[in-house]
């Protein structure tokens, strides 16, 4: 077993995708960098923290990208949104039947921010776009930073989302709450907390995300793998669906949790977990049928 | 500027007023602009946009798209941001806002016109989902944009807030004015004087498709983006 979380971006395109199929656009001999980091002296990466390009998973033909979390934890700037968005207006003309985004990502990159926002919004739309084309995006999130802010919302956009249990997916990160309205609200040193509150089984059992795998690259490339056609399209039904699931789990947390149980606990109790206190304890196998038992 | 001005001086005493609605931070109504219905989405008082005001949104655009085929949605946005509180990760905020996002999105390929306008403040979590995924987005002169208040920046980047607070005085990529966001093709104009006008041609002459990326290259304030898509699209 080889932890995923622990991976660099370019591991894990070796370890997930078939073995020798990736090939790299922008590589980073091409040396495509920030404008903005050296203003700030911050270093920049030749690659600008993400690996873009075409491969092949279980024989067929994928577009891929890998963010790096280790530089600059994965953030979006100027160069980095636009790889992403040359990537997906590529597969809206060459027609894989599947892109797979490996996110690994705090969201907009602040040391680029305003081009940085304006650049997840242009992901965003390039995203919808392939998606409306019928091409499959799939999200892969299980890495230690997780997705979170701007990438976090595209992340929902795709079609599935696979996720570890180490994996985190939501907006704000703890330490931004908590910097904003201080430790009481979220502190962000609680690690049970912050797992509880945007952790792979919480995103699993609310059905946030779509695939829960354990923190294995081969699980993630057999979780891919499986994905690569679970196309959806976007309807009114669809979404007249999803309104009806975002507005019911709102009105689940309207009374206060009972007992003072913590309210995450008490989430998964009304959605129907029984013994909802042993979730953080839970494999993933017994998470996974768990959930079977809730549908 | 305050929304019950730019109502008035968007739609006239008559329409601007009677036919928006406010109920709490939230705004809607069905106003005629020069004969023609529109509807107005948006939100006021700096609002925090959380999980409830983000459905509120998109719910608006859903019945919309049910009820009145084609009409035209105007955005108009005023926020401080998405909501920092613990309940709404846990809520999942990032799914609500992608709901919103989806739901503008579906709007704009069934033949809606939808317009964003900053007339206020807009900070990154509430906007991405409203007037960055709009056809297009506009913004009053006076407005701000911005993308986090520098203390969380500070913390979260580890640079020192007497830099911060520097670069935020003049460097397009940090300050909060609109004219960068032209600058950079994040908004599409500014505006000025005769805001009817204003509306008339974004409703008239706003691009369907994202073309954000070239005017940042044409305008000068967003040089390498456009040109790093080109060379993903041509690459060996």
């Amino acid at each position: 077993m080889i932890s995923y979380a622990e991976c660099s971006a370019r591991e894990r395109l070796a370890k997930l995708l078939d073995a020798g199929s990736f090939h790299e656009w922008l590589p980073p001999a091409e040396r495509v960098t920030s404008p903005h980091l050296a203003q700030l002296g911050v270093p920049c990466a030749f690659d600008d923290g993400v690996a873009i390009g075409r491969a092949t998973l279980g024989g067929r033909t994928v577009f891929v990208a890998a963010q790096e979390g280790a530089f600059m934890g994965g953030g979006v700037g100027e160069v980095h949104g636009a790889k992403l968005v040359g990537l997906l207006q590529r597969a809206l003309r060459d027609r894989p039947d599947t892109v797979l985004l490996l996110a690994d990502s705090g969201g907009v990159r602040l040391h680029e921010a305003n081009a940085g926002l304006i650049a997840v919004s242009e992901v965003m739309r390039a995203l919808l776009d392939v998606r409306a084309a019928g091409i499959t995006v799939v999200v892969l999130i299980g890495s230690a930073n997780g997705c979170f802010g701007g990438m976090g919302i595209v992340a929902r956009c795709a079609d599935w989302v696979v996720m570890s249990d180490v994996g985190r997916h939501a907006m704000s990160g703890p330490e931004v709450i908590e910097a904003s309205h201080g430790v009481d609200e979220f502190d962000a040193r609680d690690r049970a907390l912050v797992w509880r509150t945007t952790g792979g089984r919480h995103r699993w059992l609310t059905g946030d995300c779509d695939a829960l795998v354990e923190d294995d690259v081969q699980a993630f490339r057999e979780a891919a793998a499986a994905a690569l056609d679970r196309h959806r399209p976007v309807t009114l039904q669809t979404l007249e669906a999803e309104h009806l699931l975002l507005s019911a789990r709102l009105q689940l947390l309207d009374a206060e949790p009972e007992d003072g149980s913590d309210d995450a606990t008490e989430l998964w109790r009304r959605l129907g977990v029984n013994h909802a206190q042993q979730v953080p304890e839970l494999d993933v196998d017994a998470l996974v049928a768990l959930k079977e038992t809730l549908r | 500027m305050n929304w019950k001005t730019l109502a008035v001086a968007l739609f006239g005493p008559d329409h601007g007023l009677h036919g928006i609605a406010q109920d709490g931070d939230f705004l809607q109504g069905d106003v005629f602009f020069e004969g023609e219905p529109i509807t107005v989405i948006g939100t006021t008082e700096h609002a925090a946009i959380g999980v409830v005001l983000a459905l509120r949104q998109a719910r608006a655009v859903l019945d919309t798209v049910a009820q009145h085929p084609g009409r035209p949605i105007l955005l108009l946005i005023d926020t401080q941001g998405q909501q920092l509180r613990r309940r709404d990760e846990l809520l999942g905020i990032h799914r609500a806002m992608a709901h919103l996002g989806l739901c503008i999105d579906y709007a704009r390929r069934r033949g809606h016109r939808v317009i964003g306008l900053v007339y206020d403040q807009a900070l990154s979590g509430g906007f991405i989902t409203s007037g960055l995924i709009a056809d297009a987005c506009y913004a009053l002169p006076g407005a701000e944009i911005r993308v986090m208040r520098l203390p969380a920046m500070a913390r979260i980047t580890k640079l020192a807030p007497e830099l911060l607070a520097q670069l935020s005085q003049g460097n397009p990529v940090f300050a909060p004015g609109v004219g960068n966001y032209v600058a950079m093709g994040g908004v599409r104009a500014l505006w000025e004087g005769d805001l009817p006008a204003s509306l008339r041609a974004a409703l008239a002459d706003t691009p369907t498709t994202d073309v954000r990326a070239s005017d940042g290259a044409a305008r000068g304030g967003r040089k390498l983006a456009a040109q790093v898509v080109r060379r993903v699209l041509e690459a060996h």
